[in-house]
């Protein structure tokens, strides 16, 4: 992977959540403490400011930059799962991955993130967008970078009805059912940037 | 500050005022006979948790004999396992969060501290409160 398309893959994960922020911290005013869209802006505000030296770097060391500089900046329990999904992801990555080796990654990763948020599939988290798309990263076939996107978007909908279990809408009990998790936003928003971009190449 | 046996207590809050507050409070328990520091607020200033910060309130109050967090909400506790887990290795086993209210448990920690109790006992004192 060269420097100029993970250049390309920073940018585009930056402008989706700086884009959808307002739209982020909204859905968490609703069953939480309404900081996840200024949260995750800044922290991708400063992935994005050091994407030129993150992007030179191979892919494994990378996305630990991306990750160290979620967790020092985001300052909600945001920085720790994403970064820890993203530090995950660049232990478990070869430098030129395939397709197989990503899912694997993916799949390990988001073990990583259950340890750290003590969470699981069903909750009402980022998690239950990142499962299915990881699933079926792993089973493979044509047009994943089409495919992957809609089941995230599909995933992050199916959050609505869910009862919250872990985090801030967890005290909210029954009243988090009929919102979509903010945190399965933004992982939805994540792929489907992702993948715009492998779709372009 | 020379050598220092007594355990340490570091406060975590998302808000700076209520570790400001709570630190008051320690103090006016234990004076100095504790080392002690507190850190609430994001990067910006405004409500949430540093990791960066959190790493800097341990090394404030380490002690040889340990360091024991009190944490307020979900990401305090998050931020400050991930600091934990950023220190380094030699350090990390004398390093404990207290499952225990923020407030009242720094203040009964920090008085068991005061005693010269090793780490486990100061933790058990903070997490008896969630037991009552």
């Amino acid at each position: 992977m060269d420097q100029a398309f993970k250049r390309r893959l920073i940018v585009a994960m930056a402008d989706a959540i700086i884009a959808h922020a307002e739209e982020l911290t909204e859905l968490d005013s609703a069953i939480g403490d309404g900081d996840h869209g200024l949260n995750m802006k800044r922290g991708f505000e400063a992935v994005l400011a050091d994407a030129d030296t993150i992007s030179v770097k191979p892919l494994p060391d990378a996305l630990k930059a991306v990750g160290m500089a979620l967790v020092m900046k985001v300052g909600g329990a945001s920085g720790p799962l994403y970064g820890t999904l993203a530090m995950g992801l660049g232990k478990a990555l070869p430098v030129e991955p395939t397709a197989a080796n990503a899912a694997a990654a993916l799949g390990r990763a988001i073990e990583d993130v259950k340890a750290r948020g003590k969470s699981e599939a069903g909750q009402k988290t980022m998690l239950d967008v990142l499962i299915p798309v990881q699933v079926a990263f792993a089973a493979g076939g044509d047009d994943l970078a089409t495919r992957l996107p809609a089941i995230a978007a599909e995933a992050a909908d199916a959050t609505v009805p869910m009862k919250a279990i872990r985090g801030r809408a967890s005290f909210l009990g029954e009243r988090s059912i009929g919102h979509m998790d903010p945190g399965a936003r933004s992982s939805s928003l994540l792929v489907q940037a992702i993948c715009s971009v492998f779709n372009e190449a | 500050m020379g050598e220092q046996k007594n355990v340490g207590i570091v406060i975590v809050s998302h808000s700076a005022k209520v570790a400001e507050g709570a630190a008051d409070m320690v103090r006016q328990m234990v004076g100095d006979s504790v080392p002690l520091a507190a850190v609430g607020g994001n990067a910006d200033g405004g409500l949430g948790t540093d990791v960066g910060a959190i790493m800097g309130a341990i090394d404030k109050a380490w002690s040889e004999s340990g360091v024991a967090i009190l944490v307020d909400l979900g990401g305090a506790e998050t931020n400050s396992e991930m600091a934990v887990e950023m220190m380094p290795e030699e350090r990390r086993e004398r390093i404990v969060i207290c499952n225990a209210p923020l407030v009242e448990g720094a203040v009964m920690a920090a008085t068991e501290a005061s005693g010269g109790s090793p780490l486990d006992a100061v933790r058990a004192t903070a997490e008896e409160l969630m037991a009552n």
